[in-house]
Protein backbone atom coordinates (compact mmCIF):
# COMPACT_ATOMS: atom_id res chain seq x y z
CA UNK A 1 0.00 0.00 0.00
CA UNK A 2 1.23 3.63 -0.43
CA UNK A 3 0.78 5.68 2.39
CA UNK A 4 0.59 9.97 2.92
CA UNK A 5 2.34 11.35 5.55
CA UNK A 6 0.70 14.60 6.90
CA UNK A 7 1.59 17.24 8.62
CA UNK A 8 0.80 20.37 10.59
CA UNK A 9 2.91 22.25 12.96
CA UNK A 10 3.27 24.72 15.73
CA UNK A 11 6.02 26.96 15.68
CA UNK A 12 6.96 28.89 18.94
CA UNK A 13 9.03 32.41 18.23
CA UNK A 14 10.32 34.73 20.68
CA UNK A 15 9.57 37.93 19.95
CA UNK A 16 12.68 40.40 19.40
CA UNK A 17 11.02 42.83 22.17
CA UNK A 18 13.73 44.49 24.95
CA UNK A 19 11.20 43.46 27.77
CA UNK A 20 8.85 40.64 28.71
CA UNK A 21 5.12 40.22 27.67
CA UNK A 22 3.58 41.38 31.12
CA UNK A 23 6.77 42.96 33.15
CA UNK A 24 9.83 45.13 32.46
CA UNK A 25 12.33 42.44 33.08
CA UNK A 26 14.96 42.61 29.96
CA UNK A 27 14.51 39.81 27.61
CA UNK A 28 17.96 39.72 26.76
CA UNK A 29 19.90 35.74 26.10
CA UNK A 30 21.83 34.35 29.00
CA UNK A 31 22.50 36.03 32.55
CA UNK A 32 22.81 34.28 35.54
CA UNK A 33 20.00 32.50 36.68
CA UNK A 34 16.86 34.34 38.31
CA UNK A 35 18.52 38.07 37.87
CA UNK A 36 16.01 38.99 35.10
CA UNK A 37 13.06 38.58 37.10
CA UNK A 38 10.45 40.35 39.14
CA UNK A 39 7.69 40.02 41.46
CA UNK A 40 5.87 39.62 37.94
CA UNK A 41 7.08 36.78 35.98
CA UNK A 42 7.59 34.65 38.93
CA UNK A 43 4.18 34.29 39.51
CA UNK A 44 4.03 36.37 43.20
CA UNK A 45 0.49 36.27 44.60
CA UNK A 46 -1.20 40.33 44.14
CA UNK A 47 1.19 41.27 41.03
CA UNK A 48 -0.49 42.94 38.21
CA UNK A 49 0.61 41.55 34.74
CA UNK A 50 0.21 44.78 31.97
CA UNK A 51 0.57 43.52 28.32
CA UNK A 52 3.44 45.12 26.92
CA UNK A 53 2.41 47.65 23.43
CA UNK A 54 5.64 46.00 21.21
CA UNK A 55 4.38 42.46 21.61
CA UNK A 56 0.61 43.44 20.73
CA UNK A 57 2.60 45.48 17.20
CA UNK A 58 5.00 42.69 16.42
CA UNK A 59 2.12 39.94 17.02
CA UNK A 60 -0.11 41.94 14.15
CA UNK A 61 2.78 42.99 11.79
CA UNK A 62 3.27 38.91 12.23
CA UNK A 63 -0.21 38.32 11.15
CA UNK A 64 -0.43 40.89 8.20
CA UNK A 65 2.66 39.30 6.56
CA UNK A 66 1.10 35.60 6.88
CA UNK A 67 -1.90 36.85 4.87
CA UNK A 68 -4.14 36.45 8.10
CA UNK A 69 -7.14 38.46 9.45
CA UNK A 70 -6.64 40.49 12.40
CA UNK A 71 -8.79 39.83 15.44
CA UNK A 72 -10.13 43.29 15.83
CA UNK A 73 -11.50 42.35 19.31
CA UNK A 74 -9.20 39.82 21.15
CA UNK A 75 -8.56 38.53 24.50
CA UNK A 76 -6.25 36.44 26.76
CA UNK A 77 -7.19 33.15 28.55
CA UNK A 78 -5.54 31.32 31.25
CA UNK A 79 -4.24 27.85 30.46
CA UNK A 80 -3.93 26.30 34.10
CA UNK A 81 -1.22 23.74 34.72
CA UNK A 82 0.98 22.71 37.69
CA UNK A 83 4.64 22.20 36.34
CA UNK A 84 7.16 24.63 37.97
CA UNK A 85 8.68 26.31 34.97
CA UNK A 86 5.65 28.15 35.20
CA UNK A 87 5.46 30.10 38.88
CA UNK A 88 1.70 30.96 38.16
CA UNK A 89 0.69 27.38 37.83
CA UNK A 90 -1.11 28.89 34.17
CA UNK A 91 0.63 30.43 31.34
CA UNK A 92 -1.29 33.58 30.12
CA UNK A 93 -2.14 32.86 26.29
CA UNK A 94 -4.46 32.80 23.67
CA UNK A 95 -7.69 30.71 23.17
CA UNK A 96 -11.01 31.61 22.28
CA UNK A 97 -9.41 34.65 20.28
CA UNK A 98 -6.51 35.01 19.36
CA UNK A 99 -5.02 38.12 17.56
CA UNK A 100 -5.04 36.54 13.68
CA UNK A 101 -6.67 33.60 12.15
CA UNK A 102 -7.00 32.07 8.93
CA UNK A 103 -3.55 32.85 7.25
CA UNK A 104 -2.05 31.42 3.86
CA UNK A 105 1.68 31.38 2.78
CA UNK A 106 2.96 30.67 -0.53
CA UNK A 107 5.65 28.09 -0.46
CA UNK A 108 8.23 26.61 -3.33
CA UNK A 109 9.75 23.24 -3.46
CA UNK A 110 11.62 20.94 -5.95
CA UNK A 111 8.01 19.41 -6.74
CA UNK A 112 6.34 22.56 -7.44
CA UNK A 113 4.55 25.60 -5.80
CA UNK A 114 1.84 25.31 -2.96
CA UNK A 115 -0.07 27.28 -0.22
CA UNK A 116 0.12 26.34 3.12
CA UNK A 117 -2.73 27.72 5.16
CA UNK A 118 -2.22 29.16 8.65
CA UNK A 119 -5.00 27.97 11.41
CA UNK A 120 -4.27 30.85 13.91
CA UNK A 121 -1.39 33.08 15.27
CA UNK A 122 -1.51 33.70 19.23
CA UNK A 123 0.48 35.94 22.03
CA UNK A 124 1.69 34.20 25.16
CA UNK A 125 4.28 33.59 27.53
CA UNK A 126 7.53 31.57 27.96
CA UNK A 127 8.39 29.12 30.74
CA UNK A 128 11.36 29.19 32.79
CA UNK A 129 14.27 26.20 32.77
CA UNK A 130 14.30 23.49 35.08
CA UNK A 131 17.59 21.60 35.56
CA UNK A 132 17.58 18.45 37.57
CA UNK A 133 20.41 18.42 40.53
CA UNK A 134 21.25 15.05 40.54
CA UNK A 135 22.95 15.98 44.23
CA UNK A 136 20.21 17.46 45.58
CA UNK A 137 17.65 15.41 43.93
CA UNK A 138 15.40 18.37 43.24
CA UNK A 139 14.80 20.40 40.18
CA UNK A 140 16.26 23.88 39.75
CA UNK A 141 14.00 26.17 38.62
CA UNK A 142 15.54 29.41 36.44
CA UNK A 143 12.63 31.65 35.77
CA UNK A 144 14.84 34.33 32.99
CA UNK A 145 13.24 32.68 30.25
CA UNK A 146 9.43 33.33 32.13
CA UNK A 147 7.12 35.61 30.24
CA UNK A 148 9.50 36.67 27.03
CA UNK A 149 7.08 36.90 24.77
CA UNK A 150 6.06 34.49 21.58
CA UNK A 151 3.86 34.26 19.18
CA UNK A 152 2.81 30.83 18.42
CA UNK A 153 1.72 30.38 14.54
CA UNK A 154 -0.37 26.96 13.85
CA UNK A 155 -0.65 25.76 10.53
CA UNK A 156 -3.38 23.21 8.85
CA UNK A 157 -2.50 20.27 8.46
CA UNK A 158 -1.32 20.96 4.66
CA UNK A 159 2.41 19.55 4.27
CA UNK A 160 2.91 16.43 2.61
CA UNK A 161 6.95 16.28 2.64
CA UNK A 162 9.79 17.00 5.25
CA UNK A 163 11.17 19.33 2.12
CA UNK A 164 7.56 21.29 2.24
CA UNK A 165 7.90 21.40 5.96
CA UNK A 166 11.68 23.20 5.88
CA UNK A 167 10.51 25.17 2.90
CA UNK A 168 7.51 26.90 5.29
CA UNK A 169 9.93 26.90 7.88
CA UNK A 170 12.73 28.75 5.76
CA UNK A 171 10.14 31.31 4.86
CA UNK A 172 8.73 31.78 7.89
CA UNK A 173 12.24 32.68 9.42
CA UNK A 174 12.80 35.56 6.60
CA UNK A 175 9.84 36.88 6.80
CA UNK A 176 10.04 37.54 10.64
CA UNK A 177 13.19 38.33 9.95
CA UNK A 178 12.51 41.08 7.44
CA UNK A 179 9.36 41.93 9.71
CA UNK A 180 11.95 42.78 12.35
CA UNK A 181 9.73 40.61 14.67
CA UNK A 182 11.77 38.03 15.50
CA UNK A 183 16.00 36.95 15.21
CA UNK A 184 14.82 33.54 14.62
CA UNK A 185 17.82 32.11 16.30
CA UNK A 186 16.95 28.17 16.55
CA UNK A 187 20.33 27.08 18.59
CA UNK A 188 19.32 30.05 21.34
CA UNK A 189 15.19 28.62 21.17
CA UNK A 190 13.83 31.59 19.29
CA UNK A 191 12.56 30.09 17.00
CA UNK A 192 11.08 26.39 17.99
CA UNK A 193 8.71 23.84 15.95
CA UNK A 194 6.34 21.16 16.97
CA UNK A 195 5.31 18.33 14.51
CA UNK A 196 2.17 17.00 14.07
CA UNK A 197 1.88 13.82 11.98
CA UNK A 198 0.04 11.07 11.05
CA UNK A 199 -0.41 8.60 7.73
CA UNK A 200 -2.86 7.09 6.16
CA UNK A 201 -3.44 5.02 2.74
CA UNK A 202 -2.68 7.44 -0.16
CA UNK A 203 -6.08 8.82 -1.61
CA UNK A 204 -8.30 8.59 1.96
CA UNK A 205 -9.43 12.06 3.01
CA UNK A 206 -9.46 10.82 6.89
CA UNK A 207 -7.02 11.82 9.22
CA UNK A 208 -5.14 9.23 10.92
CA UNK A 209 -4.47 9.45 14.39
CA UNK A 210 -1.58 11.98 14.61
CA UNK A 211 0.63 12.06 17.66
CA UNK A 212 2.87 15.85 18.22
CA UNK A 213 6.48 15.56 18.28
CA UNK A 214 8.75 18.45 20.46
CA UNK A 215 12.37 19.01 21.10
CA UNK A 216 13.37 19.80 17.33
CA UNK A 217 16.15 22.12 17.52
CA UNK A 218 17.36 22.67 14.21
CA UNK A 219 16.02 22.00 10.58
CA UNK A 220 18.41 19.38 10.29
CA UNK A 221 16.50 17.67 13.02
CA UNK A 222 13.00 18.33 11.48
CA UNK A 223 13.53 16.31 8.81
CA UNK A 224 14.74 13.49 10.19
CA UNK A 225 12.62 13.50 13.22
CA UNK A 226 9.53 13.36 10.03
CA UNK A 227 11.12 10.56 8.13
CA UNK A 228 11.65 8.64 11.41
CA UNK A 229 7.69 9.05 12.68
CA UNK A 230 6.35 8.26 9.39
CA UNK A 231 8.24 5.13 9.05
CA UNK A 232 7.29 4.13 12.97
CA UNK A 233 3.58 5.25 12.23
CA UNK A 234 3.58 3.12 8.99
CA UNK A 235 4.81 -0.17 10.28
CA UNK A 236 2.60 0.09 13.38
CA UNK A 237 0.27 -0.14 10.98
CA UNK A 238 1.51 -2.55 8.89
CA UNK A 239 1.89 -4.89 11.32
CA UNK A 240 -2.12 -4.54 12.73
CA UNK A 241 -1.45 -2.24 15.52
CA UNK A 242 -2.35 1.39 16.48
CA UNK A 243 -0.86 4.53 16.63
CA UNK A 244 -1.23 5.93 19.94
CA UNK A 245 -1.99 9.56 19.76
CA UNK A 246 0.58 11.77 22.47
CA UNK A 247 3.78 13.59 22.34
CA UNK A 248 6.62 12.51 21.56
CA UNK A 249 10.60 13.21 22.46
CA UNK A 250 13.31 13.47 19.55
CA UNK A 251 16.48 12.73 21.22
CA UNK A 252 19.09 14.04 18.22
CA UNK A 253 21.58 11.83 19.04
CA UNK A 254 20.21 8.51 18.76
CA UNK A 255 18.35 9.69 16.28
CA UNK A 256 14.97 8.24 17.46
CA UNK A 257 11.95 9.53 18.74
CA UNK A 258 10.09 8.56 22.50
CA UNK A 259 6.97 9.21 23.75
CA UNK A 260 6.89 11.38 26.65
CA UNK A 261 5.33 9.71 30.19
CA UNK A 262 1.49 9.93 30.46
CA UNK A 263 1.54 12.08 33.18
CA UNK A 264 3.45 14.92 30.88
CA UNK A 265 0.75 13.97 28.59
CA UNK A 266 -2.19 14.98 30.74
CA UNK A 267 -4.33 17.97 29.41
CA UNK A 268 -7.03 19.11 30.77
CA UNK A 269 -5.52 22.55 30.88
CA UNK A 270 -9.57 23.96 31.91
CA UNK A 271 -8.84 27.48 29.85
CA UNK A 272 -11.18 30.31 30.83
CA UNK A 273 -10.51 34.19 30.11
CA UNK A 274 -7.69 35.81 31.63
CA UNK A 275 -9.09 38.52 34.57
CA UNK A 276 -6.09 40.48 34.86
CA UNK A 277 -5.51 41.25 31.36
CA UNK A 278 -8.05 43.84 30.07
CA UNK A 279 -9.16 42.60 26.34
CA UNK A 280 -7.75 44.38 23.17
CA UNK A 281 -9.66 45.97 20.50
CA UNK A 282 -8.38 47.64 17.68
CA UNK A 283 -8.95 50.37 15.64
CA UNK A 284 -8.82 50.41 11.92
CA UNK A 285 -6.43 53.62 12.00
CA UNK A 286 -4.25 51.49 14.21
CA UNK A 287 -3.68 48.77 11.43
CA UNK A 288 -3.88 50.65 8.64
CA UNK A 289 -0.74 52.27 10.21
CA UNK A 290 0.41 49.34 10.81
CA UNK A 291 -0.16 48.01 7.12
CA UNK A 292 1.44 51.16 5.79
CA UNK A 293 4.52 50.64 8.18
CA UNK A 294 5.27 47.15 7.01
CA UNK A 295 8.37 46.85 5.07
CA UNK A 296 9.30 45.59 2.04
CA UNK A 297 9.42 41.68 2.32
CA UNK A 298 12.28 39.49 0.38
CA UNK A 299 10.07 37.49 -2.05
CA UNK A 300 8.84 41.63 -3.23
CA UNK A 301 12.51 42.70 -3.29
CA UNK A 302 13.88 39.75 -5.49
CA UNK A 303 11.34 40.11 -8.06
CA UNK A 304 11.82 44.02 -7.89
CA UNK A 305 15.97 43.56 -8.22
CA UNK A 306 15.50 41.21 -11.17
CA UNK A 307 12.76 43.44 -12.94
CA UNK A 308 14.25 47.23 -12.13
CA UNK A 309 17.80 45.71 -12.05
CA UNK A 310 18.24 43.16 -15.00
CA UNK A 311 20.16 41.48 -11.97
CA UNK A 312 20.41 37.08 -12.68
CA UNK A 313 18.52 35.23 -9.85
CA UNK A 314 20.77 33.92 -8.12
CA UNK A 315 22.29 37.34 -6.72
CA UNK A 316 19.10 38.19 -5.41
CA UNK A 317 19.01 35.62 -3.80
CA UNK A 318 22.30 35.99 -1.73
CA UNK A 319 21.75 39.78 -1.58
CA UNK A 320 18.20 39.31 0.20
CA UNK A 321 19.64 36.28 2.23
CA UNK A 322 19.76 38.99 5.39
CA UNK A 323 17.88 42.16 5.55
CA UNK A 324 21.24 44.03 6.44
CA UNK A 325 22.64 42.66 3.05
CA UNK A 326 19.76 44.03 1.24
CA UNK A 327 19.60 47.25 2.92
CA UNK A 328 23.04 47.93 2.20
CA UNK A 329 22.43 46.93 -1.50
CA UNK A 330 19.89 49.54 -2.03
CA UNK A 331 22.27 52.05 0.03
CA UNK A 332 24.44 51.97 -2.83
CA UNK A 333 22.29 52.39 -5.26
CA UNK A 334 20.84 54.89 -3.44
CA UNK A 335 24.33 57.01 -3.41
CA UNK A 336 24.17 56.50 -7.42
CA UNK A 337 26.09 53.15 -8.01
CA UNK A 338 24.91 51.41 -10.87
CA UNK A 339 22.96 48.41 -9.83
CA UNK A 340 24.96 45.84 -11.25
CA UNK A 341 28.33 47.13 -10.50
CA UNK A 342 27.05 47.00 -6.74
CA UNK A 343 25.46 43.52 -7.05
CA UNK A 344 29.15 42.67 -8.52
CA UNK A 345 30.60 44.07 -5.76
CA UNK A 346 28.16 42.57 -2.92
CA UNK A 347 28.59 39.36 -4.54
CA UNK A 348 32.09 39.16 -5.06
CA UNK A 349 34.05 41.32 -2.53
CA UNK A 350 31.25 41.74 0.34
CA UNK A 351 29.80 38.22 0.55
CA UNK A 352 33.46 36.96 0.49
CA UNK A 353 35.25 39.14 3.27
CA UNK A 354 31.87 37.76 5.27
CA UNK A 355 32.14 34.26 5.03
CA UNK A 356 35.94 34.69 5.55
CA UNK A 357 35.21 36.17 8.97
CA UNK A 358 32.28 34.51 9.59
CA UNK A 359 30.48 37.40 10.48
CA UNK A 360 27.03 38.25 10.56
CA UNK A 361 25.92 41.16 7.73
CA UNK A 362 24.57 43.38 10.40
CA UNK A 363 27.90 43.03 12.42
CA UNK A 364 29.70 44.29 9.42
CA UNK A 365 31.45 47.97 9.95
CA UNK A 366 32.09 48.92 6.56
CA UNK A 367 29.41 51.38 5.50
CA UNK A 368 27.56 51.48 2.02
CA UNK A 369 29.12 55.49 1.37
CA UNK A 370 32.23 53.77 2.16
CA UNK A 371 32.07 51.01 -0.80
CA UNK A 372 30.12 53.56 -3.28
CA UNK A 373 33.43 55.69 -2.66
CA UNK A 374 35.52 52.50 -3.65
CA UNK A 375 33.57 52.42 -6.54
CA UNK A 376 33.46 55.76 -7.74
CA UNK A 377 36.99 55.51 -8.03
CA UNK A 378 37.27 52.90 -10.16
CA UNK A 379 34.48 54.66 -12.02
CA UNK A 380 36.43 57.65 -12.56
CA UNK A 381 39.22 55.48 -13.93
CA UNK A 382 41.17 56.60 -10.58
CA UNK A 383 41.83 52.71 -9.16
CA UNK A 384 42.08 49.87 -11.14
CA UNK A 385 40.17 47.10 -10.51
CA UNK A 386 42.60 45.14 -8.74
CA UNK A 387 43.85 47.86 -6.51
CA UNK A 388 40.35 48.62 -5.58
CA UNK A 389 40.12 45.27 -4.50
CA UNK A 390 42.81 45.76 -2.47
CA UNK A 391 41.69 48.87 -0.76
CA UNK A 392 38.58 47.25 -0.15
CA UNK A 393 40.31 44.59 1.83
CA UNK A 394 42.35 47.07 3.65
CA UNK A 395 39.01 49.30 4.63
CA UNK A 396 36.80 46.20 5.43
CA UNK A 397 36.93 45.98 9.00
CA UNK A 398 37.55 49.64 10.03
CA UNK A 399 35.67 51.36 7.65
CA UNK A 400 38.46 53.05 7.03
CA UNK A 401 38.73 56.54 4.52
CA UNK A 402 39.39 55.33 0.60
CA UNK A 403 40.50 58.41 -0.32
CA UNK A 404 43.21 58.67 2.56
CA UNK A 405 44.46 55.10 2.22
CA UNK A 406 44.82 55.74 -1.79
CA UNK A 407 46.91 58.50 -1.22
CA UNK A 408 49.11 57.01 1.65
CA UNK A 409 49.64 54.05 -0.58
CA UNK A 410 49.96 56.14 -3.74
CA UNK A 411 47.70 53.58 -5.21
CA UNK A 412 46.24 56.25 -7.85
CA UNK A 413 45.88 54.75 -10.92
CA UNK A 414 48.67 56.01 -13.78
CA UNK A 415 46.37 57.15 -16.43
CA UNK A 416 49.68 59.04 -18.04
CA UNK A 417 49.75 58.04 -21.44
CA UNK A 418 53.01 59.62 -22.08
CA UNK A 419 54.62 57.71 -19.06
CA UNK A 420 53.04 54.49 -19.97
CA UNK A 421 54.36 54.71 -23.41
CA UNK A 422 58.15 54.74 -22.34
CA UNK A 423 57.43 51.97 -20.07
CA UNK A 424 56.34 50.15 -22.93
CA UNK A 425 59.55 50.81 -24.95
CA UNK A 426 61.60 49.65 -22.71
CA UNK A 427 60.07 46.66 -21.83
CA UNK A 428 59.84 45.52 -25.39
CA UNK A 429 63.61 46.40 -25.68
CA UNK A 430 64.28 44.24 -22.42
CA UNK A 431 62.58 41.38 -24.01
CA UNK A 432 63.20 40.57 -27.91
CA UNK A 433 62.54 37.37 -27.67
CA UNK A 434 58.60 37.79 -26.23
CA UNK A 435 58.65 40.30 -29.42
CA UNK A 436 59.55 37.90 -31.82
CA UNK A 437 57.12 35.37 -30.49
CA UNK A 438 54.21 37.89 -30.40
CA UNK A 439 54.60 38.70 -34.34
CA UNK A 440 55.67 35.08 -34.84
CA UNK A 441 51.40 34.77 -33.58
CA UNK A 442 51.85 33.69 -29.98
CA UNK A 443 49.47 36.22 -28.17
CA UNK A 444 50.68 34.24 -25.15
CA UNK A 445 53.64 36.61 -25.68
CA UNK A 446 51.24 39.50 -25.27
CA UNK A 447 49.90 38.66 -21.68
CA UNK A 448 53.66 38.25 -20.74
CA UNK A 449 54.66 41.60 -21.79
CA UNK A 450 51.64 43.05 -20.29
CA UNK A 451 52.33 42.13 -17.59
CA UNK A 452 56.15 43.05 -17.26
CA UNK A 453 54.56 46.65 -17.90
CA UNK A 454 51.85 46.67 -14.89
CA UNK A 455 54.80 45.31 -12.73
CA UNK A 456 57.37 48.29 -13.81
CA UNK A 457 53.82 50.70 -12.86
CA UNK A 458 53.55 48.74 -9.44
CA UNK A 459 50.23 47.70 -10.99
CA UNK A 460 48.68 51.00 -10.79
CA UNK A 461 48.12 51.37 -14.55
CA UNK A 462 45.36 51.58 -16.33
CA UNK A 463 45.00 48.22 -18.37
CA UNK A 464 42.95 49.47 -21.20
CA UNK A 465 45.74 51.80 -21.51
CA UNK A 466 48.91 49.44 -21.43
CA UNK A 467 46.90 47.09 -23.47
CA UNK A 468 46.38 50.04 -26.57
CA UNK A 469 50.28 51.09 -26.06
CA UNK A 470 51.81 47.69 -26.63
CA UNK A 471 49.21 47.05 -29.62
CA UNK A 472 50.33 50.32 -31.12
CA UNK A 473 53.69 49.58 -30.50
CA UNK A 474 54.23 45.59 -31.29
CA UNK A 475 51.94 46.07 -34.33
CA UNK A 476 53.55 49.18 -35.83
CA UNK B 1 -24.45 17.39 36.63
CA UNK B 2 -23.83 15.41 39.59
CA UNK B 3 -20.18 15.77 41.41
CA UNK B 4 -18.81 12.18 42.78
CA UNK B 5 -15.28 11.43 44.90
CA UNK B 6 -14.36 10.08 41.74
CA UNK B 7 -14.66 14.11 40.01
CA UNK B 8 -13.35 15.26 43.21
CA UNK B 9 -10.64 13.27 43.01
CA UNK B 10 -9.81 14.21 39.32
CA UNK B 11 -10.26 17.93 40.51
CA UNK B 12 -7.51 17.56 43.32
CA UNK B 13 -4.91 15.79 41.12
CA UNK B 14 -4.79 18.41 38.84
CA UNK B 15 -4.68 20.83 41.29
CA UNK B 16 -2.11 19.23 43.51
CA UNK B 17 -4.25 18.70 46.87
CA UNK B 18 -4.43 16.04 49.00
CA UNK B 19 -7.53 15.32 50.72
CA UNK B 20 -8.61 13.09 53.38
CA UNK B 21 -11.82 10.71 52.14
CA UNK B 22 -13.70 12.75 54.39
CA UNK B 23 -12.58 15.87 52.63
CA UNK B 24 -13.24 14.61 49.38
CA UNK B 25 -16.87 14.00 50.34
CA UNK B 26 -17.48 17.90 52.08
CA UNK B 27 -15.91 18.68 48.64
CA UNK B 28 -18.67 16.98 46.17
CA UNK B 29 -21.39 18.35 48.21
CA UNK B 30 -20.10 22.29 47.75
CA UNK B 31 -18.63 21.48 44.34
CA UNK B 32 -22.42 20.15 43.93
CA UNK B 33 -24.06 23.40 45.21
CA UNK B 34 -21.67 25.22 43.24
CA UNK B 35 -22.54 23.32 40.21
CA UNK B 36 -26.36 23.27 40.53
CA UNK B 37 -26.14 27.24 40.84
CA UNK B 38 -24.79 26.96 37.25
CA UNK B 39 -28.04 25.26 36.83
CA UNK B 40 -30.24 27.73 38.22
CA UNK B 41 -27.97 30.76 35.96
CA UNK B 42 -27.90 28.78 32.28
CA UNK B 43 -32.50 29.18 33.14
CA UNK B 44 -31.77 32.40 32.06
CA UNK B 45 -32.83 33.47 28.61
CA UNK B 46 -29.58 34.66 27.38
CA UNK B 47 -30.30 35.30 23.62
CA UNK B 48 -28.78 37.71 22.21
CA UNK B 49 -26.66 38.72 25.02
CA UNK B 50 -22.89 39.22 24.67
CA UNK B 51 -20.71 36.95 26.37
CA UNK B 52 -18.74 38.89 28.66
CA UNK B 53 -15.60 38.38 30.25
CA UNK B 54 -14.82 41.59 32.33
CA UNK B 55 -16.77 43.27 34.43
CA UNK B 56 -15.52 46.77 33.96
CA UNK B 57 -15.85 48.85 30.78
CA UNK B 58 -11.86 48.33 30.60
CA UNK B 59 -9.73 47.77 27.32
CA UNK B 60 -6.34 48.06 25.89
CA UNK B 61 -4.20 48.75 29.21
CA UNK B 62 -0.70 48.48 27.46
CA UNK B 63 2.93 49.51 29.06
CA UNK B 64 5.66 50.80 26.81
CA UNK B 65 8.15 48.13 25.98
CA UNK B 66 11.26 49.98 28.38
CA UNK B 67 13.49 47.63 30.36
CA UNK B 68 13.49 48.45 34.38
CA UNK B 69 16.37 47.36 36.63
CA UNK B 70 14.87 43.13 37.62
CA UNK B 71 14.31 42.76 41.50
CA UNK B 72 17.48 41.84 43.26
CA UNK B 73 17.92 38.10 43.28
CA UNK B 74 18.85 37.24 47.16
CA UNK B 75 15.39 39.80 47.46
CA UNK B 76 13.49 37.32 45.11
CA UNK B 77 14.51 34.43 46.61
CA UNK B 78 14.32 35.22 50.43
CA UNK B 79 10.73 33.78 50.39
CA UNK B 80 11.49 30.45 48.86
CA UNK B 81 11.18 27.27 51.30
CA UNK B 82 14.40 25.98 50.57
CA UNK B 83 16.92 28.39 50.52
CA UNK B 84 19.95 28.77 47.57
CA UNK B 85 21.41 31.49 45.97
CA UNK B 86 20.86 30.72 42.12
CA UNK B 87 17.51 29.33 42.08
CA UNK B 88 14.10 28.23 42.98
CA UNK B 89 14.10 24.70 44.47
CA UNK B 90 11.42 22.15 43.43
CA UNK B 91 10.53 18.61 44.28
CA UNK B 92 12.47 16.20 41.19
CA UNK B 93 10.46 17.62 38.42
CA UNK B 94 11.96 16.07 35.58
CA UNK B 95 13.60 13.21 34.54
Amino acid sequence: MTWETVIGLETHVELATKTKIFCSCTTAFGGAPNTHCCPVCTGMPGTLPVLNKKVLEFAVKAGLALNCSITRYSRFDRKNYFYPDLPKAYQISQLYLPIARDGAVPIRTDTGDKTIRIHELHMEEDAGKLVHDPWLEQTRADYNRCGVPLIEIVTEPDFRTAGEVIAYLEKLKEMLQYLGVSDCKMQEGSLRCDVNLSVRPLGSCELGTRTEMKNLNSFKAIARAIGYEARRQIELIEEGKRVVQETRRWDENKDASYAMRSKENAQDYRYFPEPDIPPIELSQKYLDGLRASQPELAEAKRARYQADYGLPAYDCEMITSHRALAAFFEALVELGVPPKQGANWMMGQVLGALSQRAMEPKDMKLTPSTLARLISLVGEGRLNRNTAVKVFEAVFDTNGDVDEYVAAHGLEQVNDSQLVQEICVKVLQAHPQSVSDYRGGKEKAFGFLVGQVMRALKGKANPQTVNEALRKLLDA
Amino acid sequence: MNIDTVMVDYISQLSRLELEAEEKQDMAAQLGQVIAYMDVLNKLDTDGVEPMSHVFPVKNVLREDEVLPSQDRAELLSGSPVPDEEAFLTPKAVE
